[in-house]
């Protein structure tokens, strides 16, 4: 096996007095030592630490699958978990159809890189400038938006100090920073159809918007999936944002998951706790994944 | 250029001046100012001096544009000018903490790309026992939530002592990424053997392949993936928010959200937080000028994967 190298599978040859085996190991080396360190081990010691109780500073103590059980009856989780879902409940289904629109037009209407560029700046800053520019924008005293609103007759409203408006409010400004960007997968997925497919459907008589509904949308199935599963997977992830506008408040109105599993770890020191609250998202998420890609059937393409 | 064509054609039966298309323009051109707004606000504000905030607030532009502001977040100004100047006079320093942003963006970008490149040209052209199956648990890696390594990873960064440091802060990220690796391993596969075998009879060893051979042929998705991982490095903000501890070893999303904190009369020091937000913005401007098509085509790459 070592050092044979037929012209029909070539493999590159080992430098003189290595074994092939340890050359690839060579170059696998430090990318195996990371993986090892910041992924396969915190992902197994992460387990081991869910069935403790430590508090970082004492020695940690088996409890077996006591913090599981505090998981499923801890109310505080599940409110934090109602929290979030309501907050993917505001955000994923506007953010899909406006992006969707707006590739629509981009589609149709320019393909200037400067427009592009402009309509992708928002994905590209930060959550925690996201955040800050909007707090400014809708500070109660002194934000543009608060004082243009109170001069119309909807009034000021409260936005991130009222339990009622936060999440919306931060969803939507989930949606001004991802819009452009989930436009462009879904214009990107739209120059991929042949422009022959829509020539066909104009000679049928067909108008843009059945064309729209009949041949683009079912055609752009597996970007939706891809867009919808990793913008799901991503909101039931937020943090930055909310760490920066509301931390949680008013009242916990905004204390999404990921947040309160940050307090229990960082503010209240119960690892094991945190840790097995981590685990059961994850869960949560790998479920959400599967479901989501059976509901869309991604594998499914109607171009082949 | 054949819908140009489509469009006049006679077959259509709609009136000569489309209302859609109209719309649809004054739609766009809307959502573009919509995306560009708060970034002008931004702006505005970090030109108003603090004493004309107030009268101002309702305003598009600053009667009076003034520097101050930049000035004094960036540590020019001494404390008592930079205090009479409406800051909260605490010493927070933007300018360290875009230092430190810039070296944390370097550090990864290089290293992380670099490492990646090495694994994915293993995974991709070498043979060695195990290896599909160090692949697959990589592509499970991907799928892990940040979450749940950040705590075990925090623990492990105390326990060596690297709490507080640039060390600390850059260690998960500059020996591999999955996705790194998933990505160029791609690109790997799909390019011609015939230079490599080319090489290898000329007695090159896989070393001298992979850094005069494939590295030279995959510019252009090292410099995608380079362009990815710098954005993000540059906006992380949950990983150095937990490692950095003080001033100078905050980056500058760090720095932003303790700046806001350390609200003197209750409300937060705005024309200097927003000075300090503008600066980390001008970083993507210049990314998105010299290299905007880059930007947008490896931001379309990044969803086709």
């Amino acid at each position: 096996m070592t050092g044979s190298s037929s012209a029909k599978t070539f493999t590159p040859p080992r430098p003189k007095g290595l074994p092939s085996w340890a050359v690839g190991y060579l170059f696998i080396a430090p990318a195996i030592i990371g993986f090892v360190a910041f992924y396969l081990y915190p992902a197994i010691r992460g387990l081991q630490i869910s069935f403790t109780d430590w508090n970082l500073l004492s020695d940690p103590k088996f409890i077996g699958f006591q913090n599981y059980l505090e998981v499923f009856s801890d109310a505080k989780f599940w409110a934090s978990f109602g929290v979030t879902v309501q907050y993917v409940l505001w955000n994923i289904p506007l953010q899909t159809v406006l992006s969707l629109l707006l590739a629509v037009a981009m589609d149709r209407l320019v393909s200037s890189m400067a427009i592009k560029g402009l309509l992708i700046l928002p994905y590209l800053l930060s959550s925690v400038i996201v955040g800050m520019i909007f707090l400014w924008m809708l500070d109660p005293l002194l934000g543009i938006l608060i004082q243009w609103l109170a001069a119309t007759p909807i009034g000021k409203q409260t936005f991130f100090s009222s339990p009622e408006q936060a999440i919306p409010t931060i969803a939507i400004i989930n949606i001004w920073k991802h819009m452009g960007f989930n436009a462009l997968l879904f214009y990107a997925g739209m120059q991929s159809i042949p422009r022959t497919v829509y020539e066909a459907a104009k000679i049928d008589g067909a108008s843009e918007w059945i064309t729209f509904w009949r041949m683009t949308l079912p055609l752009l199935r597996p970007v939706t999936v891809f867009v919808m599963v990793t913008s799901v997977i991503g909101s039931f992830q937020i943090f930055d944002m909310i760490a920066v506008t509301t931390n949680g408040g008013p009242i916990d109105s905004t204390r999404v998951v990921v947040l309160y599993i940050y307090q229990n770890a960082f503010s209240f020191f119960r690892m094991g706790y945190a840790t097995a609250m981590s685990m059961v998202l994850f869960v949560i998420l790998v479920f959400f994944t599967l479901l989501q890609t059976r509901i869309l059937r991604a594998n499914e393409s109607d171009l082949d | 250029m054949t819908s140009t064509a489509t469009v006049s054609s006679p077959i259509r039966r709609k009136p000569p001046i489309p209302i859609g298309r109209v719309l649809a323009f004054i739609a766009l051109g809307l959502i573009v100012l919509i995306s560009v707004f708060p970034i002008w606000i931004v702006l505005k504000t970090a030109l108003t001096s603090n004493s004309a905030l107030f009268a101002e607030a309702g305003q598009l532009f600053p009667s009076q544009p003034t520097l101050i502001n930049f000035q004094r977040v960036l540590g020019f100004l001494s404390q008592e000018e930079a205090q009479k100047a409406g800051g909260s006079g605490s010493s927070i320093s933007f300018f360290a903490a875009m230092i430190n942003s810039a070296i944390f963006t370097a550090l990864i970008v290089f290293f992380q790309t670099f490492f990646s490149a090495m694994a994915a040209y293993a995974f991709a052209r070498l043979k060695f026992p195990g290896r599909d199956a160090i692949f697959t648990m990589f592509l499970i890696a991907l799928m892990i939530p940040g979450i749940v390594l950040f705590i075990p990873n925090f623990i492990t960064i105390k326990n060596l002592g690297l709490l507080d440091s640039m060390g600390g802060m850059v260690a998960p990220f500059v020996l591999m990424s999955p996705f790194a690796v998933f990505f160029l391993r791609q690109f790997f596969l799909s390019l011609p053997r015939e230079t490599e075998e080319a090489a290898f009879l000329d007695g090159a060893n896989p070393f001298v392949i992979f850094w005069r051979i494939t590295l030279p042929m995959s510019q252009g998705p090292l410099v995608t993936l380079a362009i990815l991982t710098a954005i993000g490095s540059w906006n992380e903000f949950f990983w150095p928010f937990l490692i950095a501890k003080n001033e100078s070893t905050f980056t500058l999303p760090v720095a932003l959200q303790i700046f806001k904190t350390q609200t003197p009369q209750g409300s937060p020091d705005w024309t200097g937080l927003m000075a300090g937000t503008f600066v980390a913005i001008i970083p993507i401007f210049i990314l998105l000028l010299v290299m905007g098509r880059r930007v947008v085509e490896s931001l379309q790459f990044s969803g086709a994967k």
